[in-house]
């Protein structure tokens, strides 16, 4: 078997563990609260954004030091 | 000690004699509006230096990409992307991409609302952030109605009534499918390309918007802050 072979393989074998663990081979899973009705692949999205959004705040941004400001000290 | 770069300029370019020609005026106009050095910064405003402006480029990176798989589906048509394996990858790709642009424009635009980013002389900018989001909804939504599957068929029909109850289906009729395609690949993508470049443009008129100031401290000040004298290197 080839390497491109042996990667597709490997990569029906990953997919294989995913699809037993998030079943999208049927109707999908809603979340209904009063007038609220959403996919719970949608909230789970919106909870990913707002997640990394406060990660993006939060974290600090890396920076490295110009020449100009080493020599501004 | 070198000499100081001189931009090369044409011999008839700030002619006195033209100066009241159209293309003499439009150039005026442009260069002081727009400065080279303004228009592409060696070095910006320390405050720059955060993540929501990496979601910022993120998201022109992803509309990038959303723009050329969405020319390769335009150039192969739906028998290629629903059928081979490399038309099902690019129509992956395309829809991917949009899923990221969605994912970090609402980062984005998260951010630059708790930063109030409309502060001194910037509200042209954010609404045109605003206003390029909901195009950008519109260019998803036709999307979705032109894959040519039931899916679209699907999204269609259920959409129908939503908008014909606004009175807006005499002008946009989703279950037109060669309206919603033309809406897709023409008339949306020029809007969102085009409010995204002017809306980077104003970015680069106006500046960066500076941090809240501390207690104490003077108000926010203008687009001049963006001369801050300390900077990190872009």
């Amino acid at each position: 078997m080839d390497l491109l072979g042996v990667v597709h393989d490997q990569l029906l074998g990953v997919l294989g563990v995913l699809g037993s663990i998030v079943n999208l081979d049927g109707f999908g899973t809603y979340f209904h609260w009063h007038f609220i009705y959403i996919s719970v692949a949608n909230l789970i999205v919106i909870g990913l954004m707002v997640l990394v959004f406060v990660l993006a705040i939060a974290l600090p941004f890396p920076r490295h030091r110009s020449k100009r400001d080493v020599d501004d000290g | 000690m070198a000499e100081p770069f001189q931009e090369p300029v044409t011999t008839t370019a700030g002619d006195p004699a033209d100066a009241k020609m159209w293309t003499a005026r439009i150039r005026r106009r442009v260069v002081a509006a727009l400065p080279p050095d303004r228009l592409l910064p060696d070095r910006q405003p320390a405050y720059v230096a955060s993540w929501i402006y990496v979601f910022g480029v993120v998201t022109i990176a992803a509309l990038v990409v959303v723009i050329v798989t969405g020319c390769i589906l335009a150039l192969k048509g739906p028998q290629w992307w629903h059928v081979s394996t490399v038309g099902l990858f690019v129509n992956s790709c395309h829809l991917w991409s949009v899923e990221l642009f969605f994912f970090a424009m609402v980062v984005h635009l998260w951010g630059k609302f708790f930063m109030a980013a409309w502060r001194g002389r910037r509200a042209l900018t954010w609404v045109l952030g605003m206003v390029t989001f909901l195009g950008s909804i519109v260019a998803a939504f036709t999307g979705y109605l032109s894959q040519t599957n039931f899916d679209a068929q699907w999204i269609s029909t259920q959409a129908k009534d939503g908008i014909n109850a606004t009175g807006g289906g005499a002008f946009f009729n989703v279950l037109n499918f060669g309206q919603m395609l033309m809406w897709h690949i023409t008339l949306m993508p020029i809007v969102v390309v085009v409010l995204t470049a002017w809306h980077v443009l104003l970015v680069r008129r106006r500046g960066v918007v500076p941090p809240f100031p501390a207690k104490g401290e003077a108000p926010t000040p203008g687009p001049a802050a963006a001369t801050a004298t300390e900077s990190v290197t872009v």
